[in-house]
């Protein structure tokens, strides 16, 4: 459903993504870890149209992101890292808008609006303004406007940081509905989203991919479980590199 | 060329940026200023009933310096604001023909302008009640003055893709304005041609905004300075879009 093919990105002299491959199913969700910097949001970017890849693709339910931009974008539904969201709009509105984004008719519009307001339960605040909303509100108004379309990938960057565990929770039991029908790929360096949300994990550093594999056996690696194993995949890589 | 596509992101684009004119005091700031400015500069600097005509010159006059102004303050939030608050990220990651965002947002901008310019009505009722008036003529100016402002909003619109600043991107904008709008004057198309010569002053007034709307005032329909606004807007939408598509390659 989701395939990276040996993506690459440098800013200048700075290598933020390098060669980084892997492919994603239905029914995953994967969580993508590394230290602030690693190339987490930067491969995000690229998966999600945002950025255009040095060389390498991203290949989204049969589309590349190279060659079939807009085919490739109507296949996921990305909510970037802090949820940027027009504070000026209600959430309905801005819902709206998102649907006219995607080319949906009226009726069709005002049936994925309905729904992903439901889905994100966000009903009660659908006509106050976002800006007067709260962080756990706003987060679930850009988490709604990812699911808009019904994408069969998901990709959200940092869905909980900042957020109070109730918030946090709410996220958690939406990216758990979520999860049977979707590929889903959640970006963060908040450990504790592991074993709550995914079923796998990839951790990545100086934008190479150093890790893959399910959050029970990257625990099992070492005695103090997946922190430890954290540290040390990043020292390790770090002392490699000098 | 994805005609349905173009469309859908125009439009999109259109509904969003009109709601954020409009959902902020933006906009009626905008227009009450404006035609404040405007029938100041109108009543008082041209002494509009001191002339003794029924005709809105003295009015269209000022157009051109106003917009110089205005537009770029109208435009200066399109891409900047984007930039700033993050949303551009959100934007380009969604399934949008990239020039229908651009167009859409420059219409929405055009669209706010039309409305300041209709507002102007009472000026267009005066003249007709001071005597009779040339309405076809004051109909062609007010068209010509529309498209022109559609020039100056895309000067705008273009350097707000380039900052994440709304007020460098107003700065930038107005800069740029006055450039092409100064060049008509002939204090300064008259230094240029004592300076470079004639044909040099004459070349750098062709490129003046003022110069193209000068036979509009008359009452008179030049292509020439029709499709020099046109082809101007367009260039400015094309240099918007080729802006906005450089964050894509992380020049930004």
């Amino acid at each position: 459903m989701l395939e990276l093919k040996n993506l690459n990105k440098a800013f200048g002299d700075n290598v933020a993504v390098s060669a980084l491959t892997f492919s994603l199913q239905k029914g995953e969700v994967l969580g993508f870890l590394g230290q602030n910097g690693a190339g987490k949001s930067t491969t995000m970017r690229m998966i999600s149209g945002v950025l255009e890849p040095d060389s390498g693709d991203a290949v989204l339910n049969g589309h590349s992101i190279v060659s079939e931009r807009r085919e490739a974008q109507s296949q996921i539904g990305y909510l970037p890292e802090g949820a940027p969201l027009y504070r000026d709009m209600t959430p309905l509105a801005f819902l709206r808008f998102i649907a006219d984004t995607h080319g949906l008719n009226r009726s069709g519009r005002n049936d994925a609006v309905d729904r992903v307001i439901a889905d994100a339960r966000i009903a009660d605040v659908a006509n106050q303004s976002i800006g007067s909303l709260s962080k756990g509100y706003r987060r679930r108004v850009g988490l709604a406007a990812a699911l808009v379309n019904d994408p069969p990938i998901l990709l959200l960057d940092e869905p909980t940081d900042g957020l109070d565990p109730i918030q946090k929770r709410a996220v958690r039991a939406l990216v758990a509905r979520m999860a049977p029908t979707k590929a889903i790929v959640i970006s963060t360096h908040t450990l504790e989203e592991v074993p709550a949300m995914c079923s796998r994990v990839l951790v990545i550093n100086n934008g190479m991919m150093v890790a893959d594999d399910t959050p029970q056996a990257l625990e099992n690696r070492k005695p103090g479980g997946l922190e430890e194993v954290f540290i040390s995949l990043a020292n390790s890589h770090e002392a490699g590199a000098k | 060329m994805d005609w349905t596509g173009t469309m859908a992101s125009i439009k999109a684009a259109w509904r969003r940026e009109i709601s954020a004119y409009f959902a902020t005091p933006l906009a009626y700031v905008f227009i009450a200023i404006f035609l404040l400015v405007l029938g100041i500069f109108t009543w008082d600097l041209s002494r509009f009933f001191d002339t003794g005509a029924a005709d809105l010159g003295p009015f269209f006059y000022w157009h051109p310096w106003l917009f110089m102004m205005f537009m770029p303050a109208l435009a200066m939030r399109l891409w900047a604001e984007e930039t700033n608050s993050g949303t551009a990220e959100l934007l380009l990651s969604l399934p949008v023909n990239l020039p229908g965002l651009v167009i859409g947002k420059l219409l929405a901008a055009w669209s706010v302008a039309a409305f300041a310019l209709i507002l102007t009505f009472p000026w267009w009722i005066t003249v007709n009640i001071l005597g009779p008036a040339d309405n076809a003529a004051i109909a062609l100016t007010y068209f010509v003055s529309l498209i022109m402002a559609g020039a100056y909003l895309a000067i705008g619109a273009a350097v707000s893709a380039l900052t994440r600043s709304a007020v460098l991107a107003f700065v930038i904008g107005v800069l740029i304005a006055f450039i092409l709008t100064a060049a008509g004057w002939p204090l300064v198309s008259g230094a240029v041609a004592d300076w470079l010569g004639p044909s040099a002053g004459d070349a750098v007034a062709q490129f003046s905004f003022l110069t193209h709307f000068e036979t509009a005032q008359r009452g008179v329909l030049e292509l020439r300075g029709l499709f020099f606004f046109l082809g101007f807007t367009t260039l400015c939408i094309a240099l918007n879009t080729l802006f906005v598509a450089q964050r894509r390659a992380g020049a930004q």
